[in-house]
């Protein structure tokens, strides 16, 4: 088992606000975290910051072997993330969106067909254009082009918004599924009960730190 | 930091105020030199007085505008070794360009106005009044880019990449203007005739140069230095939001909303 | 590397396609541009054919600053260009997608707006080959600048009012050369059309290579 993300007295800022002010926190492979927290804690902000999308001001950081002090860009490739914005072309099909975003990533567009059916979207759907999709719906085709570029490390915001009872369900066993085959998940979330289920670990964030940790379960 | 701390509160240090007084004194000196002592041109008269504040400021602007691209170029290689060092080359590059565009302001007013005296007009579309509104409007932009908020090394490097893209522009600008006046060439007006430049008006125009050099060096290091303690007085705010946010009490909803 | 502008290309002109942005509103509004200098020259016929190239310029500025932002907006909707980064797609490769789909767009323009001059403003093509030389020249210039100073802006908040701001400078020649190459293409003026394309054609390799160079520090500060 190797460890995936190491924070050390982390600080991130964003404009000019102190959004993480120093994370410690260090995941192992095939970890499902649950990052808990009021709005503000810094959940967002330590998602984006593994993604290597937020510049890290000081504290020591690494992200599936690369530093992101040194290079933020090396890891993203092998990482999925999946903002509470969906960020879909509102006028592509459902299968369009996917394909592309699945060969954007590296993939086959023929891995599209195959995520959108694993997310559940009844394939009368894929050819609807996006903008005419419920946001549960939408959710769906965001979750699918993620899994279609099959990352080692899933960094989710909210996953389970919008989405029904049996679509969180569906989730979860997806992100089981994946964290069984070597991956790693890291995700945000408020939904209590359905995301403790999932997770292997909670941990709490305050004021844009970590202040508790459950540990491996 | 080259900055002590204990005149960090200050703009002026003694060596400033030292270059300030000078350049009052130069600039009394200089308006007497040339509104009095040096003698009207044999061909426009009183006004190439307007040449010698015209023709310093143009030359002063092109300089911060270069200075502008220099410290924009090192800030980049430097900042692409280690993402928070080289901030001293964005301040700088910040500060020339802001002179830069106060001189090419400069340089637009004496010259319409010297414009109206000589050719009877403020504006002609000639190429060097042309060149040098496009410059004065691409900088205007580039200082427009380096006023919006952003984290502070995210922003150098964006208005470090338009300097050096604004810079690479300018010849490009220069050149096709220049060739559409010389191919439109109207013969009925003629263009005023550069003046004979010698004697006491040579010196007069080498004195002012070095004047408006001297004010405009000051402007810089007051301007870089602002913005020095502008940076003083972020970083003092982001230690007390930063310990502020660890007094967060879990209970507490008055953060700010999650920030992407 | 070709394979992902030509990705990137396609996903453009096929949201272009359902949305029809550039078809439905941009060319119509150039169009009504064209109609409305008649007015503010009095429907003045020979004026207006003196002045046909430049006029039509300046409706391709107008058209293709409002393509380029909105070729930054389909993709800022949701989240600054965020997929791309996490992508190994090259900042290269999407520099030149980009380029080439607006390019694609301004063409389309100026397709409608060429023969509106001819017909609205009454003048004849006496060179048809450099029309469409310095046609062709112009919109590269135009897409290539656009995106360039198009990602500059995307990410902030004040694009749609920044945009013009940065880029108009940097268009300026390019309406010059555009301009007066026409002049020489519709035999209004005698002028060096040809040298004039050649020129727009250099502005356009010089962004080019700077876009290439620079996109992907100025992608990762969007």
């Amino acid at each position: 088992m190797s460890t995936i993300v190491k924070f050390e007295n982390v600080v991130a800022v964003a404009g000019s606000f102190p959004v993480l002010t120093g994370v410690d926190i260090s995941v192992q492979e095939g970890e499902i975290v649950l990052l808990q927290g009021k709005n503000g804690a810094g959940k967002t902000s330590f998602l984006r910051a593994c993604a290597g999308l937020l510049r890290i001001n000081d504290g020591s950081a690494q992200v599936l072997g690369f530093d992101l002090r040194v290079n933020r860009q090396a890891p993203r490739r092998y990482i999925g993330l999946l903002g509470h914005e969906n960020n879909l072309y509102r006028d592509l099909w459902a299968i369009e969106h996917v394909e592309f975003r699945a060969v954007l990533g590296g993939g086959q567009k023929s891995d599209a067909a195959e995520a959108l059916a694993r997310v559940g979207l009844t394939s009368r759907l894929w050819s609807v254009p996006i903008s005419a999709l419920s946001a549960g719906q939408r959710r769906k085709v965001a979750i699918a082009s993620l899994i279609a570029n099959r990352p080692q490390l899933w960094l989710l915001d909210e996953p389970h918004s919008a989405l029904d009872a049996l679509s969180r369900a569906d989730l979860n066993a997806i992100l089981k599924e994946a964290a069984a085959s070597g991956a790693t998940v890291i995700f945000a979330s408020h939904e209590g009960v359905l995301s403790e289920e999932l997770s292997s670990r909670v941990v709490t964030m305050r004021g844009g730190q970590v202040v508790g940790d459950s540990g491996a379960r | 930091m080259p900055e002590r701390t204990d005149d960090s509160k200050m703009t002026a240090t003694p060596l400033t105020r030292v270059l300030g007084i000078l350049g009052i004194a130069a600039s009394v000196v200089m308006a007497v030199l040339g509104l009095f002592i040096s003698p009207p041109d044999v061909v426009q008269g009183e006004a190439v007085r307007m040449l010698y504040l015209h023709v310093p400021s143009i030359w002063i602007a092109y300089g911060s505008f270069v200075l502008t691209s220099i410290s924009s170029l090192l800030f980049l290689a430097r900042s692409k070794r280690r993402e928070d060092s080289g901030r001293h080359y964005d301040r700088l590059a910040g500060s020339a360009a802001e002179v830069g565009v106060v001189f090419t302001g400069l340089t637009l007013i004496t010259g319409m106005l010297w414009g109206k005296v000589t050719w009877g007009t403020y504006w002609q579309w000639d190429a060097r009044l042309t060149t040098t509104v496009l410059l004065f409007v691409t900088y205007l932009g580039y200082l427009a880019l380096r006023r919006l908020p952003a984290d502070p090394v995210v922003r150098g490097r964006r208005a470090a990449v338009m300097a050096l893209i604004s810079f690479i522009n300018v010849p490009i600008v220069h050149y096709s203007v220049d060739w559409w006046r010389t191919l439109h060439q109207k013969a009925s007006l003629s263009v005023g005739r550069r003046p004979e430049i010698t004697g006491e008006m040579y010196w007069t125009l080498l004195y002012s140069a070095l004047t408006v050099t001297i004010v405009g060096a000051w402007l810089i290091i007051h301007r870089y230095r602002v913005i020095r303690l502008e940076e003083i007085r972020d970083e003092e705010n982001l230690k007390m939001l930063i310990s502020s946010r660890h007094q967060e009490k879990p209970t507490d909803s008055t953060a700010a909303g999650e920030v992407s | 590397m070709l394979a992902e502008v030509l990705l990137l290309a396609r996903k453009d002109l096929r949201i272009e396609r359902r949305a029809k942005v550039a078809v439905g509103q941009v060319a119509p509004l150039t169009l009504l541009i064209v109609v409305v200098f008649a007015f503010a020259l009095d429907a003045n016929a020979p004026l207006l054919e003196i002045g046909a190239g430049g006029l039509y310029w300046v409706a391709v500025l107008y058209g293709g600053t409002l393509l380029t932002q909105r070729a930054f907006e389909i993709e800022t909707e949701g989240g600054n260009f965020d997929d791309f980064k996490m992508s190994p797609i090259k900042a290269q490769s999407l520099f030149l997608g980009k380029s080439l789909s607006l390019f694609i767009q301004i063409c389309a323009l100026e397709l409608v707006l060429t023969p509106a001059i001819l017909l609205l403003y009454d003048v004849q093509v006496a060179e048809w080959l450099l029309l469409i030389a310095a046609g062709v020249a112009g919109a590269v210039a135009f897409s290539v600048c656009g995106v360039l100073w198009g990602v500059m802006a995307a990410g902030l908040r004040v694009r749609s009012t920044l945009l013009p701001l940065l880029l108009i400078p940097v268009l300026a020649p390019v309406l010059l050369a555009g301009s007066r190459a026409f002049e020489t293409a519709l035999g209004i003026r005698a002028d060096a059309g040809w040298s004039w394309t050649s020129l727009m054609f250099v502005i356009a390799a010089v962004h080019t290579v700077v876009g290439l160079a620079a996109f992907g520090f100025l992608l990762e500060e969007s």
